[in-house]
Parts: structure tokens; C-alpha cells; sequence
């Protein structure tokens, strides 16, 4: 057991981990940051992304110990300073984006960081960028509609339904 | 102008917020103080004798609690079995025992053998590594047909052969013979229906915990039906009686049918706990899930449609086989009967149908209900089979359609259903619109210009849901009910808490369940929560699946809700010193016909909870209704459906350019919700024709057990929908006029999928008439070069 310690959420933070633990296991069993989900284990279905040092990452791939020092952001620290949903969280549930919730953190997580470096992507540029978070409920369409929405893009021309 | 609120609004949902951050409170996010961790030794074999288990070094490991092997579960119940098919000579079908841990042998990839409990799940982990498993290897039954032939080695040894039952149904044999021999045509197609793994994303998860003090047990599970697992568990696994039981299925992360049956880690988890007298938590990883979760499908089909020589359908005749995999998971004998066989006559008034279906045990893992359970694999081949009968016969498939369609209802089927409700031309009418079907011909130029080949698919479909009336199950072999139940709660302050048999795991009924009662009593809805998933807080419901939430649960919703309105109105005749039947409701108030007088729903309810000035010596205090709802009919959505490919010639790859969905749901109480519903089937369809298939090796080898074989769809793999449930006929025995729409998407959109691409291929002078799903690059381009 080693002493790892990072800054979560902005909030500094120490916990003890094995070499084998995982940074999602830390999040989750050591600092009960139970928003952060693990849906397999060959690091395809994105349900654990989290942001590290402002990069979206797979909390299953990454030891605990390799985030030594680092700022991570989970889920549980995207919504905005008085607690209300943050843009992308808005546009989620305005277009119904989740059903089951179990892939939605993972997908908020990335659709924040391809925001980041894409401000306004297209339709193909979303799809694109999310293969690597599978969803099983929502057949991605309102999923990718909350995405254009949040980027400030017309959705009502794109997504008719 | 859309409704703000109430029955028809779209909603936003409330359970939306505490997904969004975080916050939502999974099977997997439950501790329990001094919880253990158990892992489970699965099986590597699909077929072996058990020769000995030696745990003496695992057991010295550091933290390692207890292992348990089969023969700790000697005596106890296996695994039961909820419906009893009965044969075409009247005989029970096969019924093989199903213990929680093996006992002699393992009869498939992922069978468990032992489970090592220990303090963390990687010091179970390790200690598994150093359990001693002797399995003498046998040969496995892994093909349908050939484990039904003398010499296929049997998965059961003590049935006579790999035959679960033998079942025929429909009309008269010789009748529909007879139609055959007399047909003008007579189309006729192989097929097969392939075997697919659920995956909701959330793996399954049981917690078992017991307490010494009250001698009760509370398993928390990744459950679609709590009571159903209380009643299976309790009563026949481990005898537990069953207000000793409680069991709560929290926030689940989907399920799709995999989370309905009662599954040997929960009995585990909930035994062992007893036995250790600590919390015993097991989480699936997904490998795990692929070689537990029971899957779905796995049927391969001869269909053979007759016609006359003006094309209608004057016969339909089919042969199935239908893969149980090597136990009979809870609901596996009635989905390739039942829920398949009833589904044959589709849209179309065919007058003689005969439905043959043999399920078969495999060395593989169980099959059971998938979404739509049976109604894929019914609509796959009728609509696939039509669509050949429409080539053959140099007819347009739509016209051929709708020459056959049932147009006047109610219309009883020859497969014993009676559709009370449908309107499928208007449905194909809207369908024609929204895909925009005249102008494929263009698109299919644009498409040629660039050097690929465009199809256009089209299909019917319809479902029998809202499972289900219990009397009739009971005649065709459920061994459970299937009513439902919901308890309406009126606290002193007016607020309403409504615990309900059904369940949500993505179907947002916290959302929509309140605005029906919201409706009712012209309160706002936020005025108004659903409490469900806990045996000790909701009434002894049913669950959730076959569509059934709204159209079984909400009414019985519906019921009690009218209850407390008519204790409701006494209360306010009394406060308002008028006859009963002259109150009326609205807009939360209580009025007197005639007068100004009215009195608001809060002092209603206030009343009743602070009985000062009130009719006790009429009705008793408080405002609390409980009413249990059982079906009359199944409910029968129906819908068309467009979907248009284009293929790339030089390699097969196959892309959904245009997918329309036409659906009658009869009335909906939550638009976007429905939307949401059949993106999701839709996507899952797409999923099933073109990418994703469960597959074993020769041995039994589970060779697509991961997201790196398995192919899921994901974002690049579908188009934006197009969705219409503007066709609207409401169910006729329901209060709410409300038909179920969570199946489908998944039920309507495999064959459209199909159509197209076999109509891809035909524009380009390929001669294929079928191709299997899913139709990968490999097999398109594969059937192109003949």
C-alpha cells in the first residue's frame, strides 16, 4: 500500500491504493466517488471517463498511483458553482439524451473535453468522437442532438423527429 | 399546442438530475458495513464431468473468508423454471434441474463451480488462482440440430436426449397443408435469428446481507422485477419465507429483459450471507456478463408463405428451432412459444397459420427474453418472407402489404390473439410520408453517382404486450401472475408518494407515472413521487417488461387513484355540506355543481389526516388506496417501418443512411420519453442486423465474450431517426387508452434493415435473396461475388 494523493474536484485528497489499484477503483472505493461507473474491463465502453490534468481518460486504464499529483475531475464536479446543471448536463436532460443513466457520466465527461477542443463540431464530429462510449439505451440520437444543443447549434433542423 | 403538462406533455425527467451528476445510486454504489466480496470459479469447459475440487490451499490465503462448492448446496433448491410449456402430445417439457453451483458436471462456459467469499475482491481473486479444479472434459452439444440427432452427446444425463419440447400451435396441420397444395405460389425461406447478449451497461450486481437480530435477509440486485426474484428465491431456491425477504433493485442501469430472470449469484449471495453472517457483494465484470447474463434469440427458422394468383396470403407455415442454451433460465420456454408463436399472423389476415417449433438444450449459456422476446424473431421471418414473396412475384412489397392487411378490428388471429385496435394503413400511410419514400429513387441515383448501391427496406410489425392477462398464462403454463399493483399515498399536506410494482431502469416512470395522476387530480406534478424497486416499501407487483409498466401498472394506477378521489369527494361533501354527487374535481379543487362553492385539495387532504370535522362515522380517517390490476387482453402496437442502406460494392460495408419509425402506441402520456423508447429499439435493431452476434466455436467456446468481439453499435454506426406515434388507436381495455412502447424499435427494425440490403444488392443485377444477420462486410461481399 502507498499514500497517493491528487487534487479531485479541486479539492486535495489522500488515500491508500495497491499498485494494482485503479484510478476508477480509487475514485469509487476510496473516495466513495461512486459517479464514475465501470460498465467492462477492456476499457471500450467509456462508462469511467473522467478528466485528468484536463484530458479525458479512462479511469480503468490508468493506475491510481499514475495520477499521483494530478488534477482530476470527475462527474461529480462538472455541474456549476451553485449546484445547478452545467451546459452540457442542461442540454442532456432538455433533450433527453439519457435513459438509464449508467453511460451518462462517461458521456458528459467526453462530451465536455471534445467541446473543449471543438467548439462547434458537426453532427459526423460527435459521432466520431464518441466511439469509445457505448450506450444501449438511447440509440445515440438524442444523445448527440443534447450535444449540438449544448454547443449552441440549431438542433431543431438537424434532429427532427 | 403540445401540453405543458400532465398526459401528453413532454416532460422533462425528473430522475434525469441526479444521473447527470453523479448522484444516482446503483446496485454497485451499496455497502454495507463489514461487507465480503465473493468471486466466482467458473467453468472453462462447456461440457465435464466434476472429479474433485481441492480448496485446502485457496482457504489458507490471506483474508480469504469461506469457499463454497456445489456441495454446499445439497438439499437446497435450484434454480426454478416460471412457465411450463406443454407439448404436441400434451406431455410437460423437459425440466432439468439447475443448482446454484455445479454439482457432477458443468454444462457450459461460465457454469459456476465454487466461490471463494474472502475480506476484498482481489484477495478473492487471488485465492481463486490457487483453487484446485479436476474437470474431466466432455463433448459438447454446441448445434441446435446436431445435439437433436442419437449419437450428440447429452447435456442433461438424465433426460432422454437435448429435446425440451416439441410444441405445434395455430390452426389444423392438415388444413394448412392442404392451402399449400392448392397455393398459386409458394415462397419459402431459411433463416436464422442469431443469438445476441443483452448488454445493458450497467453489469449485474447482487448484495447479500442478513441480519441475526429480526432473522431477515435483503439482497440488493440489478433487478427488473423485485417481487418476482422475492417469490422465485424465497419460495423454491432457499426457503426463506417471504416476509423474512426483502429485496431492493435501486437505480438500475438497463436491462432489456437480461435482468428480469432469477440468477444463481443472487441466491448465492443471499444464502452465503447467511451462512457467514456477513454481507456477501458480488459485482459482474463484463466478461462475467457475457458468460451469465442470460442471452437472447438463437432461433433458425424454415417459413413458408402460400399465395393465391391474385397474392394474397392464403397460408403460412413455420419450423423453428429454438436454443434453451444448457439450463432453462426463468421465462425461456415461453418466448419461442407464447411470445413468438401468437405473433405469426403479424398485420395480415393469412387465415390458416401453423407454428412448429422445437427447443433444443445446447452446452451454451441459457437463453431467455431479450427485448420483444419471441416478436423479433416472429416479425423477422413474416416480413423478410413477404419481401421475398414480393420479388418473386414482381410485385411492389408495400402494395403487397397492403393488399393483405387486417383493416377490420377487433380480428381474432388463427394464433389465438385477438388485436382489439389498429389502423395499419394510416400507419403505412405515415410511414411513406415521414420516410419520404417517392423520393428514393433520386436518392438512389445520388448514391449511384458516387459508386454505391442504395436499398430501401420497408416492414410491418406487431407486438402483443402489456403482459398479460393471468388467467390465460396460467392456461398456457406461467407459473406467476401478471397483474400489477400501485398504492397511491396522500400525506396530510396533500403531496403523494405512489409505490409501484413496476420498475424503472431507463424508462423514466418517476417522470411519467406522476403525470397521469397529476391529470387527474389537476395538481402539479411535482407534487407527486414514485417509489419503486423495494419489496418493503411497494405493493407485490410484477416488474417491468413486455412493455407492460404504463399500460398494467399505470392502470392499476389508475384505479387507485380513482379510489382516492371518490373517498376524496365524501370528505369534500362533508366539508362543504353537500351531496356527494354533485363534486366535481379540477384544477386541485374540490367544486359543488350549481354553486360557487369549492374547497381546495389540501384542505381535503388535511382533513382526512386530521379528522376534527369529518364523517368518521361514514369513512374512515386518511387517504391511502391500494389497487392490483390484471389485464383483460394484451395490449398490440403496430407500426411500419423505412429503412434505407448503401452499400459500398468493393468491400460490403453496409451504412444506415435513413432509418423511419411509424408507430400507433395507442395514447401516449410522455412524447419525448416514447421518442426516446424507440431510438433506443431502433438502435439496438440496427445493432442486431448488421453488427452485433453471440458466437461460439465448435467446442463451446464463447469467442465474442468482450467489447473487443462482441460488436455493439455505437454513435457512428446509426443516423438521426425519423419518429412518428401520431397514429393513434387506443387500446380498448385499458383506462388509458395506452398500448407499451419499449419493445418496438427492437422488434420493427431488424427486417427493415435486411430488406434494404438484399434490395441493395438486386439493384446491382446481384442475385440475393437472403442474407443472414448480421449482414457484416464480410458476408455482404461474400454474397456479391455469388
Amino acid at each position: 500500500m502507498t499514500t497517493v494523493s491528487m487534487t479531485v474536484n479541486g479539492k486535495p485528497v489522500s488515500a491508500e491504493a495497491e499498485g494494482r489499484t485503479l484510478l476508477v477503483e480509487f475514485l469509487r472505493d476510496g473516495l466513495h466517488l461512486t459517479g464514475t461507473h465501470v460498465g467492462c474491463d477492456t476499457s471500450q465502453c467509456g462508462a469511467c471517463v473522467v478528466h485528468v490534468n484536463g484530458e479525458a481518460v479512462k479511469a480503468c486504464t490508468m493506475f491510481a498511483q499514475e495520477a499521483e499529483g494530478a488534477e482530476v475531475t470527475t462527474i461529480e464536479g462538472m455541474a456549476n458553482a451553485d449546484g445547478s446543471l452545467n451546459v452540457i448536463q442542461q442540454a442532456f436532460q432538455d433533450h433527453h439524451g439519457l435513459q438509464c443513466g449508467f453511460c451518462t457520466p462517461g458521456m458528459v465527461m467526453s462530451a465536455a473535453a471534445l467541446l473543449k477542443e471543438n467548439p462547434k463540431p458537426s453532427e459526423a464530429e460527435i459521432r466520431d468522437y464518441l466511439e469509445g462510449n457505448i450506450c444501449r439505451c438511447t440509440g445515440y440520437h438524442n444523445i448527440v442532438k443534447a450535444i449540438l444543443a449544448a454547443s449552441g447549434q440549431d438542433v431543431g433542423a438537424i434532429a427532427a423527429e | 399546442m403540445p401540453k405543458d403538462h400532465g398526459i401528453g406533455a413532454s416532460s422533462k425527467r425528473r430522475e434525469d438530475v441526479r444521473f447527470l451528476t453523479g448522484a444516482g445510486q446503483y446496485t454497485d454504489d451499496i455497502n454495507v458495513q463489514g461487507q465480503t466480496y465473493v468471486h466466482f470459479i467458473r467453468s472453462d469447459v462447456a461440457h465435464g464431468r466434476i472429479n474433485g475440487i481441492n480448496t485446502s490451499a485457496a482457504e489458507a490465503m490471506p483474508g480469504v473468508i469461506r469457499i463454497f462448492t456445489g456441495a454446499d448446496f445439497e438439499g437446497i433448491g435450484g434454480l426454478p423454471c416460471g412457465w411450463q410449456v406443454t407439448d404436441r402430445h400434451g406431455e410437460p417439457m423437459k425440466e432439468p434441474a439447475h443448482p446454484v453451483l455445479a454439482q457432477g458436471k458443468v454444462r457450459h462456459v461460465g457454469d459456476p463451480i465454487a466461490a471463494v467469499v474472502a475480506e476484498s475482491y482481489a484477495k478473492a481473486r487471488d485465492a481463486a488462482e490457487a483453487v484446485e479444479v479436476d474437470i474431466e472434459e466432455l463433448p459438447a452439444a454446441i448445434d441446435m440440430k446436431a445435439a437433436l440427432e442419437g449419437n450428440a452427446p447429452k447435456v442433461h444425463d438424465d433426460l432422454a436426449d437435448n429435446l425440451c419440447y416439441d410444441w405445434a400451435f395455430g390452426s389444423d396441420a392438415a388444413e394448412v397443408d392442404a392451402a399449400f397444395s392448392n397455393a398459386a405460389h409458394v415462397t419459402t425461406l431459411e433463416l436464422v435469428n442469431q443469438r445476441l447478449v443483452a448488454n445493458p451497461m450497467e453489469p449485474r450486481v447482487a448484495v447479500g446481507d442478513f441480519s441475526r437480530a429480526t432473522d431477515e435477509s435483503t439482497l440488493y440486485t440489478t433487478s427488473q422485477n423485485p417481487h418476482v426474484i422475492r417469490l422465485l428465491m424465497g419460495a423454491f431456491v432457499l426457503g426463506i419465507p417471504e416476509h423474512k425477504l426483502r429485496v431492493v433493485a435501486p437505480d438500475v442501469g438497463g436491462g432489456f429483459g437480461s435482468k428480469i430472470f432469477h440468477y444463481a449469484e443472487e441466491a448465492f449471495c443471499t444464502f452465503a450471507a447467511r451462512q457467514i453472517n456477513r454481507p456477501v457483494k458480488w459485482t459482474a465484470s463484463r466478461s462475467e456478463a457475457f458468460l451469465s447474463d442470460a442471452q437472447g434469440r438463437d432461433h433458425v427458422t424454415k417459413i413458408e408463405l402460400a399465395l393465391d394468383a391474385d397474392n394474397n396470403f392464403t397460408a403460412l407455415r413455420t419450423e423453428t428451432y429454438a436454443n434453451m442454451g444448457a439450463y432453462l433460465s426463468t421465462f425461456a420456454p415461453s418466448v419461442p412459444t407464447w411470445l413468438h408463436g401468437t405473433l405469426m399472423a403479424g398485420n395480415y389476415k393469412t387465415p390458416l397459420i401453423h407454428v412448429n417449433v422445437k427447443a433444443v438444450f445446447t452446452n451454451t449459456v441459457p437463453v431467455d427474453a431479450y427485448r420483444g422476446a419471441g416478436r423479433p424473431e416472429a416479425t423477422y421471418q413474416l416480413e423478410r418472407v413477404i419481401d421475398k414473396a414480393a420479388r418473386e412475384r414482381g410485385v411492389d412489397p408495400i402494395a403487397l402489404r397492403r393488399q393483405n392487411f387486417v383493416t377490420e378490428f377487433p380480428y381474432a388471429t388463427p394464433v389465438a390473439v385477438e388485436y382489439d385496435t389498429g389502423d395499419y394503413v394510416a400507419t403505412m400511410d405515415k410511414l411513406e410520408e415521414i420516410a419520404d419514400i417517392a423520393g428514393f429513387e433520386a436518392r438512389r441515383k445520388e448514391s449511384e453517382a458516387r459508386g454505391k448501391l442504395r436499398g430501401l427496406g420497408v416492414n410491418c410489425y406487431i407486438e402483443a404486450c402489456g403482459i398479460a392477462p393471468s388467467n390465460l398464462v396460467g392456461q398456457l403454463g406461467a407459473r406467476a401472475g401478471l397483474y400489477d399493483a400501485a398504492t397511491v399515498r396522500v400525506n396530510a399536506t396533500g403531496t403523494i408518494s405512489v409505490m409501484v410494482g413496476a420498475h424503472s431502469h431507463g424508462q423514466g416512470h418517476e417522470t411519467a407515472f406522476p403525470q397521469v395522476v397529476a391529470e387527474m387530480l389537476g395538481i402539479d406534478e411535482s407534487m407527486i413521487d414514485i417509489v419503486h424497486g423495494d419489496s418493503s416499501k411497494i405493493p407485490f407487483g410484477m416488474g417491468t417488461y413486455g412493455s407492460r409498466s404504463i399500460a398494467v401498472c399505470g392502470s392499476a394506477m389508475v384505479r387507485a387513484t380513482e379510489k382516492i378521489i371518490a373517498k376524496a369527494k365524501k370528505i369534500a361533501a362533508h366539508l362543504m355540506e353537500a351531496s356527494e354527487a354533485d363534486i366535481g374535481i379540477k384544477d386541485g379543487q374540490f367544486t359543488v355543481a350549481g354553486t360557487d362553492k369549492s374547497v381546495a385539495w389540501g384542505d381535503v387532504t388535511l382533513a382526512a389526516y386530521v379528522p376534527h370535522n369529518y364523517p368518521l362515522e361514514e369513512i374512515e380517517p386518511g387517504l391511502e388506496e391500494t389497487a392490483f390490476y390484471d389485464p383483460s387482453n394484451f395490449t398490440y402496437p403496430a407500426g411500419a417501418y423505412a429503412c434505407e442502406v448503401e452499400v459500398d460494392p468493393d468491400t460490403g460495408k453496409v451504412t444506415v443512411e435513413r432509418f423511419a419509425a411509424a408507430d400507433d402506441f395507442g395514447n401516449i402520456i410522455n412524447p419525448m420519453i416514447v421518442d426516446g423508447q424507440v431510438h433506443g429499439g431502433i438502435g439496438q435493431g440496427i445493432g442486431q442486423a448488421l453488427m452485433e452476434n453471440c458466437a461460439y466455436d465448435e467446442n463451446g467456446q464463447l469467442i465474442s465474450a468482450s467489447y473487443m468481439d462482441y460488436a455493439m453499435p455505437r454513435a457512428d454506426d446509426v443516423p438521426f431517426y425519423t419518429v412518428d406515434h401520431s397514429c393513434q388507436t387506443p387500446c380498448t381495455h385499458n383506462p388509458l387508452g395506452v398500448k407499451g412502447c419499449g419493445e418496438a424499435g427492437a422488434i420493427g427494425s431488424p427486417p427493415a434493415v435486411i430488406n434494404a440490403v438484399v434490395d441493395a444488392l438486386q439493384s446491382a443485377g446481384h442475385n440475393v435473396t437472403h442474407i443472414d444477420m448480421p449482414a457484416s462486410p464480410q458476408r455482404v461481399w461474400a454474397a456479391m461475388q455469388g
